[in-house]
């Protein structure tokens, strides 16, 4: 067994084994995700972070089927998901939500709100109307919203934050077990962030829930998350308790990410950018190590061979052939 | 540098008609840039912050009503003749987009977009501006420069094109450069080379700036002052070593303790700002804040507070209720 399989035994949710998604583009291949292992156990928050065209985005949406892999396994609860079909994924859906980076653009302006968040039950079978709109009215409390209020209104009528609440709400309404969140609240005002992840946090205290949080923000994703996973051009960099990996990062690619976040603090004058260039693109992604070409400490081993996850420190493994502990 | 500062933005409100009534974006706002310096202008979405900045360049839209003064370098620019406003736009007034596909044309390639304007402005020949051109595209750190010229915007990543839109604003070697979210499209790490690309090309040119951002972290090491705006106003004003030692204006102090903090524990829980911002067609009475604040009195419902000076004459705060913390000690 790899370290990379290994690195969360106890009882995982889903596991996601060798995964490879590939799509074409104008003739060509993209690398979106070349190989990728992780666990996550039951009531865990696993933090996915890395640059835009990481293929991170992808890697969530290749777990809950809407892209199909070209090779790997997922398994969700210890079934396979990427070998069911019909009936038997839409069942198992019911259990897996998604929330969007854009919580306007992801609500139907036409539609009541009311009617937006009792949708999953519908499609859920659940016939009984009265029934569906009592379990409306207590998921739209519990995300914070007045059903009276809001039930009866259109999307277009509610500011970015209300509509992020509204898209948990929709996410919740099934009494999922998992919920994959994609840049939930990139797209929100500073103030409006912070109570969209703590609302979070409570949902997930609430309902058991267990996350897959991705963003490219590391201090939300420190914030919310039990252990973080660092992608990079299609492949994972480095995996680790999320505290650990902040104070010791040991690939270089993840200690970059920390480095350049800006710290609200002028005494800590920004360290001057190392001139790292631009990530290759995913259609011919470099040999060996996928990040050699930005990396300070490239040599011809990171060029002619491609790193494994391994173990360096306890529960913390690194894809890199000159880690940094 | 002597007299008057470059820019002095004097009681500039700018009004915006819209089915709902009114839409007073911009409320009376005071600003200064001397030569040379960096002001860094701090708000969240609608508090009024890229509207001012268009009525600085004098890019407003046509529907908009104006009020005050805009002076820079010694002219009025609203009351400036379109020909004579256009001509300064050009050589000494630039301005940096968030998004730079909003900025360059799609279909003409870089190396016309930047010959073009180095030939207008500085009526150079054709050898001479794409010399020019290619010297501006390898200092703003753009491999292979001269092969770039042949490209068209959409051949270049994000923050190529950012580095792209950099060089045409600098190429005329404006006074003054406004970076209306500069980095706000881009990633983390282009994010901070793109800054460290605005400082150091600002130090050699000796260059005034105004950086536009949502976020005070960009603000805090890159900046010389910091105007925090809410609901179309000023709320506080200072020198950013100052602001951030000593924050007196209530939303400056929640907008700060809003943003995760990379050395927090995971899972602590944020101490949001309740709430949203008021309606802009709908003005407030009072202090714009009051709904959110946690500090409010009955006198914030029923009175605006005006900038007032704090314990030196650069630091002001519009409050009542003003708080004395030390930065990152707050709860």
């Amino acid at each position: 067994m790899t370290a990379a399989a290994a690195q969360s035994s106890r009882d995982p949710l889903l596991s996601v084994e060798n995964l490879v998604v590939e799509y074409a583009l104008g003739g060509k291949t993209v690398h979106a995700v070349s190989g990728v292992s992780l666990q996550i156990a039951r009531g865990e928050t696993l933090g996915l972070v890395g640059e835009s065209g990481c293929g991170k985005s992808t890697l969530g949406r290749a777990v809950l089927q809407l892209r199909r892999a070209v090779s790997g396994r997922v398994l969700f609860d210890g079934q396979d998901l990427t070998v069911m079909q019909g009936d038997a994924l839409r069942l198992m859906r019911r259990r897996v939500q998604l929330i969007f980076q854009d919580p306007i653009a992801s609500l139907n302006p036409r539609r009541r709100i009311g009617d937006i968040v009792g949708e999953p039950l519908v499609i859920a079978g659940i016939k009984d109307a009265g029934r569906r709109k009592q379990l409306v009215r207590d998921v739209l409390t519990a995300v914070g919203l007045d059903p009276d209020l809001v039930a009866g209104r259109l999307p277009h009528e509610f500011s970015g934050g209300q509509c992020q609440r509204i898209c948990i709400a929709r996410a919740l309404v099934l009494n999922p077990d998992f919920i994959i969140c994609d840049e939930p609240v990139s797209a929100l005002d500073v103030s409006i962030r912070a109570q969209i992840l703590n609302l979070l946090e409570e949902m997930k205290a609430r309902f058991g829930l267990t996350l897959l949080f991705i963003a490219h923000d590391l201090a939300i994703v420190k914030a919310v998350s039990d252990r973080v996973a660092v992608m990079y051009l299609g492949r994972l960099c480095e995996v680790g308790p999320s505290e650990q990996l902040f104070a010791r990062p040991a690939h270089p690619y993840t200690a970059l990410l920390i480095e350049a976040i800006p710290v609200p603090d002028p005494d800590v004058r920004p360290a001057e950018s190392v001139p790292v260039g631009e990530p290759p693109s995913p259609i011919a992604p470099p040999s060996g190590c996928r990040f050699r070409t930005r990396c300070p400490r490239a040599d011809q081993r990171c060029r002619d061979e491609m790193p494994e996850l391994r173990t360096v420190a306890p529960n913390q493994y690194a894809a890199c052939h000159h880690p940094l502990t | 540098m002597t007299g008057a500062p470059l820019l002095s933005v004097e009681d500039v409100a700018v009004d915006l008609p819209t089915p709902r009534g009114n839409l007073r974006a911009v409320d009376g706002v005071d600003l200064t840039v001397g030569a040379g310096r960096t002001l860094g202008i701090v708000g969240e979405s609608g508090c009024g912050k890229t509207m001012l900045s268009r009525a600085i360049l004098q890019l407003l839209p046509r529907k908009a009503k104006l009020s005050g003064r805009v002076r820079f370098d010694g002219q009025d620019l609203v009351r400036l003749a379109p020909e004579a406003l256009r001509k300064l736009r050009a050589r000494s007034l630039a301005v940096v987009f968030q998004d730079p596909m909003t900025s360059l044309n799609p279909v003409l390639t870089i190396g016309t977009q930047l010959i073009e304007t180095l030939q207008e402005h500085l009526e150079l020949d054709q050898a001479a501006a794409k010399r020019r051109s290619i010297e501006l595209l390898a200092a703003v750190g753009i491999p292979a420069p001269e092969a770039r010229l042949m490209q068209y915007p959409h051949q270049l990543s994000g923050g190529m094109r950012q580095r792209v839109a950099i060089a045409i604003a600098l190429s005329c070697e404006p006074k003054l450069l406004i970076a209306d979210e500069p980095t706000t499209a881009l990633d983390v790490t282009i994010q901070a080379q793109i800054l460290d690309l605005l400082a150091r090309e600002q130090r050699r040119r000796h260059m005034a700036m105004i950086i536009i951002t949502h976020d005070l972290g960009v603000v805090a090491g890159r900046t010389d002052e910091v105007a925090v705006m809410y609901a179309g106003r000023v709320v506080e004003r200072a020198p950013t070593h100052a602001l951030f030692k000593r924050m007196h204006m209530p939303y400056t102090e929640a907008l700060l303790a809003a943003i995760p903090k990379i050395d927090a524990a995971p899972h602590t829980r944020l101490p949001a700002i309740s709430g949203r911002p008021p309606d802009p067609t709908r003005p407030l009475k009072g202090c714009s804040f009051s709904p959110r604040c946690r500090y409010v009195a009955r006198r914030c419902h029923a009175e605006k507070p005006l900038l007032a000076k704090a314990e030196s004459s650069d630091h002001e705060f519009a409050c009542f209720n003003p708080i004395h913390v030390e930065a990152g000690v707050s709860a």
